[in-house]
């Protein structure tokens, strides 16, 4: 269906983080061919120049790799798509640490805050298993 | 490309249009947004060579808009102008009978993409599928211009989400220009390539939708009414 978009962010930036999200997520896999633009076009509800730029930047990125004739598929090298993976995370890990620096808390309570987080849950589950 | 040097347009004492200049570029999609009376049907139906500016002129390609500009244009007023008797298939009849750009196979898909029943009396059909046929047939003129007055105005959030899509599936920005009109802003959004802002028959300002986003971290909606405080603090 139509995606939301985020108010604060370009639409194709958006648009090549769901793609993104998506391979990392192995929804899409290595050498996956992609929806054509206009298909992905409809579906998000965007316009197929900013379907085509978002194609083009992750062609750029190498993320993807358009065929002549054949279409956009999802790049084979598999050490890019490491890569990409990593980068998400850093993306998070900046966004996260961000938003907590604002609310006041240092470095050490994130890094406290996250271990005794994940204590919490393997402890859940050691009760749940 | 479509420009606007210098038009206003008067209806007797009142200055429909003021002193606008604008430019519209090839192979885009563009909005143009502002409030009821801002100008913007008027600055359609200059472009679609029904009203004369009474200063400027209005350029289309290389030419001055005049009525045979409609063979370049595709117009979608925002009023229902077909005849109520008519089916969806004797509209199309119609619509080829006076537009040589007239693809006959596409206003057919057109229509079963949005998933109207063509048999039916335009007048016997509800607003939303009206709507939809109007659409079905001014985005099947492979027209290098289609311009939409309002097309969305008072329909609902299925057909309207139909009605972009149709946009998308069937326009070809490599060859057609798309120029829209609407309140529904948040909905177009995603579609635009580009904006303008209208008020008072002046072109507030006119941006790239991707840039304002990067610039100024806040949609088309909220960016708008900053233009609109702005101007009303000065």
């Amino acid at each position: 269906m139509v995606m939301d978009f985020k108010p604060d962010k370009p639409i194709y930036q958006q648009l090549i983080d769901k793609v993104s999200s998506e391979i990392i997520r192995g929804e899409r896999n290595a050498g996956d061919k992609l929806p054509s633009v206009r298909e992905l076009a409809v579906e998000t509800g965007v316009n197929a120049n900013t379907m085509q730029r978002v194609y083009r930047e992750m062609e750029q990125q190498g993320i993807v790799e358009t065929k002549r004739g054949q279409g956009t598929f999802v790049t084979e090298n598999l050490e890019r798509l490491q890569e990409l993976r990593t980068e998400m995370k850093q993306l998070y890990i900046e966004a996260f640490v961000q938003d907590m620096s604002e609310l006041g808390f240092t470095l050490d309570e994130m890094v406290d805050g996250l271990v005794h987080y994940q204590g919490e849950r393997e402890g859940k589950n050691d009760y749940t298993e | 490309m479509i420009t606007l040097n210098n038009v206003s347009k008067k209806f007797l004492w009142k200055k429909a249009v003021h002193n606008m200049d604008v430019h519209f570029s090839k192979g885009k999609i563009i909005g143009v947004i502002g409030e009821n009376g801002s100008g913007k049907s008027t600055m359609f139906k200059l472009i679609a060579g029904l009203l004369k500016p009474t200063n400027g002129e209005v350029l289309v390609g290389e030419k001055l808009a005049d009525r045979k500009v409609s063979a370049t244009v595709a117009y979608m007023s925002d009023i229902d102008q077909f005849y109520p008797f008519f089916n969806a298939a004797q509209l199309i009849d119609y619509y080829e009978s006076q537009f040589s750009d007239f693809d006959r196979q596409k206003a057919m898909d057109i229509l079963s993409f949005m998933k109207v029943d063509g048999d039916e009396k335009i007048k016997h059909l509800s607003k939303g599928n009206r709507g939809r046929v109007k659409m079905a047939v001014t985005l099947a003129r492979n027209a290098p211009y289609i311009l939409l007055d309002e097309p969305f105005s008072g329909l609902d959030p299925m057909v309207r989400s139909s009605i972009v899509q149709g946009v998308i599936q069937y326009l070809d920005l490599d060859r057609q220009t798309l120029i829209i009109t609407t309140h529904e802003i948040n909905e177009i959004e995603p579609l635009l390539d580009e904006v303008v802002v209208l008020k008072e028959g002046t072109v507030l300002a006119q941006g790239n939708i991707d840039e304002i986003r990067r610039n100024h971290q806040m949609n088309l909606v909220d960016w708008m009414k900053r233009l609109y405080e702005g101007e009303k603090l000065t």
